[in-house]
């Protein structure tokens, strides 16, 4: 099960929540079972979320592995100038 | 999945040296082609009218009469777009949402800030255009405005959106308000790193918008042709994202729209949007003509992103031997008429350069009747770095520390936890701050009113969606087809010497073209400092693509397996004596038959690269201060920053100087100022003084370099970072020539006074 | 209203043009002539990227009516190089650096040209002066001026 952890900014549309495990093996799949389990986290997983997998950042890449021992840490998307 | 390239340290023949751009010649002969120099056939002049009010509720548009003046072939009002829904894309800075982008570029309900368009006309010349615009009767109903960020939060302040209720505070409100959203980013425990703290300094800081100041107006040419294909030049950091904007906008097929990238006279962040473009196409559309609309610089102010003014208050503990035990902010920032301010990402920028273990910023967007912000060079973060960077800088005075062993101290490193989220990678930080240390400009003497101060600043960088395209042509010359906008910096030239370096051939034998939207796939704007990172690594992965299929046509030709051909100095050679003994192949030999060997050598690279570098910059500062007329003049300056590597050094350099200067007007001068009736009063540069050659110095730069593992060179991004210290050294500076610590921007010669007098008092 | 008939000598060439009466110079080099390596960045003067030369004289062509400009002899950046050989300002802008998006370069270089022509040793100082109506937001000015001074420095040798 991977280790799944909410930045801070996230907690609201998840009741609060910081930390859960979930039988998620790729990106598309984490936010499939997070919409399903935090309505309110749905509308803001597709254009302002990107994920730490074990330290690295990844945005706007649904098919990366994430595999039985990761970490995934949800954070802001960045952009810029 | 996702596309890295890992760092593979080398030798390097053009990497790292300084050739000559490839667009140079045309830029300096008056060849270059930019927005506002495409011209077709029967082109008409297309003009925008925009609103006089801040805020009001539009309750008629006629336009019969202007439609009426001859030479007048179309106008375009709300009533000729479709009304959007909610819906959310990527552009640059933040996220966009479509019912917002449809109602900012031809207001709908109403009119939320001085220059809002509300109607635009097409006519055969200019004068034509500017006398139907008066023929456009528009009826007001004046709303009161709300231009301050600190009266948009108050409970009765005007409300711009009806419909808009704080996002991110439970339970949900009931009562629509000006803050479209409240984000926390934190760490750790706040109140007991605050208890842990022997000095805690607690502080308000308060900005004024700056503009991009780009010196090229936004311009565009769109001819919709009556078979529904649109052609659109228009000068932009992302004809992608612009292509898809205008799909959606005009209810028309993506694959109907081309948009041929024109040279970029400048963007800084503030050309990631549509304003115009869908206008003129509307207006093509309607009138059967080309129509070429050109902004003035009074509209580019008035009704172009210009970055967010803010509120900033931060709190900072220490304790005595200056390890920062909690730190705490509240950044309050314009959005201006539309919700999507910077504050996600100035949010994460507050405190990243340190390690601290209690972190708690609160970020609140906030819509203001002004125009919608854009991005901005490392967009938001200056500001709340302004705040943060003059509190160490109080912090270290008050315990007797020097500036940067303060920082040292705290600084974050490879393996920091971040406050919003993943732990840093390899960084250079600690390297820039060490470099400062050693920099002679540190030990340099000052004289009376002079004073020197130190700040840092640090942005991401991103990667993201990129297409590249790279042929070996018959001669064998390399074309690379790009999709980024090489948006000033030269990155043309960067990806010419990477190929170059990958094919073993001569820079000049590449030349990099920027492809239009026809040409290659998808390319996400060129923001962020993704650019050199991005296309960089999809122009190797093409250029490694191309030397596989050379060394395949070597093996075909001497019918050795394909695995006993290397690649070297751009020519296919056996890998040992055991392959047998063949004269190399140029790359031109191959090319030359590649038409009867299997066709044209190539390399593709449609990726979604990932792994940027983080950067990180220290700037250093002399000032003197005018006491007479407060005016605060820089002296000396200098720029260190972790690049990961400079592709061409000369390039780099010239991102810090740029950035560095930018950032300087932003201290110094450079403010939007509007009346009580909510109307810009400066919207020129006469009186939006952006820095000019004899307010500045020569700039100093020191280029480190702490590869970033992610990208084949060890490249990061480097154009935001410049710009993020300037505000807060120069504060910093400004204390140490004359006692007085600025909390207010810009640092300009009244203000300064002020403080003066202020500090005099006391 | 009847357009003006006006005979001029761009670069060295005798050209007529038809223009309102209103119409300012810089429209009637880019509108009427097409040539657009005259940039036109604000309309009132401010920043520079307007920049041409009439009878010697640098001015912004932004604030010169085009009816001004009969018989008068106007420099504009088209003509600065010499045929293939390209003026050592411009060749000193390409090897410093001096120039990022390049939308500011075409005024910078002839006020540039304008400067040497009266001052052929300028100091730091100087330069900075004398290029402080042309605004450039890419480059900080540190490249500008050092290419001024080294294509200076060649000119005088």
């Amino acid at each position: 099960m991977a280790r799944i952890v909410l930045a801070s900014n996230l907690n609201p549309f998840a009741g609060g929540t910081t930390e859960l495990t979930l039988e998620v093996d790729d990106v598309y799949r984490l936010f499939q079972a997070l919409a399903a389990r935090f309505p309110a986290l749905e509308p803001h997983l597709e254009h302002e979320v990107a994920v730490a997998i074990d330290g690295e950042i990844y945005q706007d890449v649904l098919f990366q592995p994430i595999g039985p021992d990761s970490e995934v840490i949800l954070i802001q998307k960045i952009a810029g100038g | 999945m996702s596309t890295t390239v890992k760092y593979v340290e080398r030798d390097l023949k053009v990497v790292g040296t300084r050739p000559l751009r490839p667009d140079g010649v045309d830029k300096v002969t008056g060849r270059a082609r930019y927005g506002a120099d495409y011209n077709l056939p029967g082109q008409l002049v297309g003009l925008v009218l925009r609103s006089p009010h801040a805020h009001a509720r539009i309750k008629s548009i006629d336009v019969t009469a202007a439609e009426k003046l001859p030479g007048v072939k179309a106008v375009v009002t709300r009533d000729d777009f479709p009304d959007m829904p909610v819906e959310y894309a990527a552009a640059g800075e933040l996220t966009i949402n479509f019912r917002d982008v449809t109602r900012n570029m031809m207001a709908r309900e109403k009119v939320l800030y001085d220059g809002h368009p509300v109607a635009a006309v097409a006519a055969t010349s200019e004068s034509i255009a500017r006398k139907a615009l008066k023929l456009m009767k528009v009826e007001y109903e004046v709303l009161g405005h709300v231009i301050d960020v600190r009266d948009a939060m108050k409970a009765d302040a005007p409300v711009l959106h009806e419909d808009q209720f704080t996002v991110g505070v439970e339970p949900k409100p009931t009562k629509p308000s000006n803050v479209a959203k409240r984000l926390v980013f934190g760490c750790g425990d706040i109140e007991a790193g605050f208890k842990k703290a022997d000095l805690v300094i607690e502080r308000e800081f308060n900005t004024k918008p700056v503009h991009q100041g780009y010196i090229e107006p936004q311009a565009c040419l769109a001819n919709y042709t009556e078979d529904g294909q649109v052609e659109l030049w228009t000068a932009s950091q992302g004809h992608f994202t612009l292509r898809a904007q205008c799909a959606k906008v005009l209810a028309i097929e993506v694959s109907k729209i081309r948009v041929i990238p024109t040279e970029l006279g400048g963007g800084f962040g503030g050309k990631n949007n549509i304003y115009n473009e869908p206008l003129a196409i509307a207006l093509s559309r309607k009138s059967n003509r080309p129509v070429k609309m050109v902004m003035t610089r009074g509209e580019v102010f008035r009704a172009t992103g210009p970055t967010s003014g803010a509120q900033v208050k931060v709190k900072m503990g220490c304790t005595k031997d200056g390890r920062i035990v909690a730190g705490e902010a509240e950044l309050n920032y314009q959005a201006g008429a539309f919700a999507g301010s910077s504050v996600p990402m100035a949010s994460m920028c507050t405190f990243t350069r340190y390690d601290l273990e209690n972190v708690r910023v609160v970020g609140h967007d906030i819509t203001v009747n002004r125009p919608k912000v854009a991005a901005y060079r490392a967009p938001g973060a200056p500001i709340a770095v302004f705040a943060v960077e003059t509190i160490i800088d109080e912090m270290a005075e008050k315990l007797g520390l020097d500036p940067i062993d303060m920082r040292l101290k705290n600084a974050a490193k490879e393996g920091t936890q971040t406050y919003y989220g993943p732990k840093l990678g390899a960084i250079g930080y600690i390297d820039t701050l060490k470099k400062a240390k050693e920099h002679p400009h540190l030990t340099a003497p000052l004289g009376p009113n002079q004073g020197r101060g130190i700040a840092t600043g640090f942005w991401f960088n991103i990667g993201n969606e990129t297409s590249t395209t790279l042929n070996v042509n018959e001669d064998g010359t390399v074309t690379l087809m790009i999709g980024t906008i090489d948006v000033a910096g030269g990155s043309r030239a960067a990806f010419a010497q990477m190929v170059a370096e990958e094919l073993g051939i001569p820079y000049d034998k590449v030349r990099p073209v920027v492809g239009d939207t026809s040409a290659l796939g998808f390319n996400f704007v060129t923001a962020g400092s993704r650019g050199t990172f991005a296309t960089g690594m999809a122009a190797v992965i093409c250029a490694r693509q191309a030397i596989d299929k050379l060394r395949e046509r070597a093996a075909a030709a001497w019918k050795v397996p394909v695995d006993g051909v290397i690649w070297e100095n751009g020519f296919a050679k056996p890998a040992s004596s055991n392959v047998g003994d063949f004269e190399p192949m140029s790359i031109a030999q191959i090319a030359k038959t590649a038409g009867r060997t299997g066709g044209t050598i190539a390399g593709h690279a449609e990726i979604n690269a990932q792994g940027a570098g983080p950067g990180f910059g220290t700037h250093i500062v002399d000032v003197e201060v005018d006491r007479q007329t407060g005016a605060v003049k820089i002296l000396r300056y200098t720029v260190i920053q972790d690049t990961g590597k400079a592709i061409h050094p000369a390039y780099v350099e010239g991102q810090f100087q740029g950035g560095a200067v930018q950032g300087i007007g932003w201290a110094l001068n450079e403010e939007y100022i509007y009346n009580k009736d909510g109307r810009l009063e400066n919207p020129g540069f006469l009186d939006y003084r952006v820095p000019v050659a004899s307010d500045v110095p020569m700039i100093d730069t020191v280029i480190v370099e702490v590869p970033n593992p992610n990208h084949p060179y060890g490249v990061r991004g480097i154009g935001e970072v410049p710009i993020i210290p300037p505000m807060a050294a120069i504060a910093n500076a400004i204390y140490d020539a004359v006692g007085i610590r600025m909390q207010e921007q810009p640092m300009s010669p009244p203000k300064i006074l002020k403080a003066l007098e202020t500090a005099a008092k006391h | 209203m009847a357009r003006a008939h006006v005979t001029t000598t761009i670069n060295g060439d005798v050209v007529d043009f038809l223009c309102e009466a209103d119409q300012t110079l810089l429209s009637a080099l880019r509108d009427e002539l097409r040539m657009t390596g005259t940039k036109e960045g604000c309309g009132t003067g401010d920043c520079g990227a307007c920049s041409v030369t009439i009878d010697g004289r640098l001015v912004c062509s932004c604030l010169v009516l085009a009816v001004e400009v009969e018989g008068k002899a106007i420099d504009t950046i088209e003509g600065m190089a010499d045929g293939e050989n390209l003026h050592p300002l411009q060749k000193k802008f390409l090897e410093h650096a001096a120039l990022q998006c390049g939308i500011c370069t075409p005024g910078i270089l002839i006020a540039a040209r304008s400067l040497l022509e009266r001052n052929p040793d300028p100091s730091e100082t100087e330069i900075r002066y004398w290029l402080a109506g042309n605004l450039c937001r890419c480059t900080g000015y540190h490249k500008i001026v050092e290419a001024v001074l080294d294509a200076a420095r060649e000119m005088r040798s």
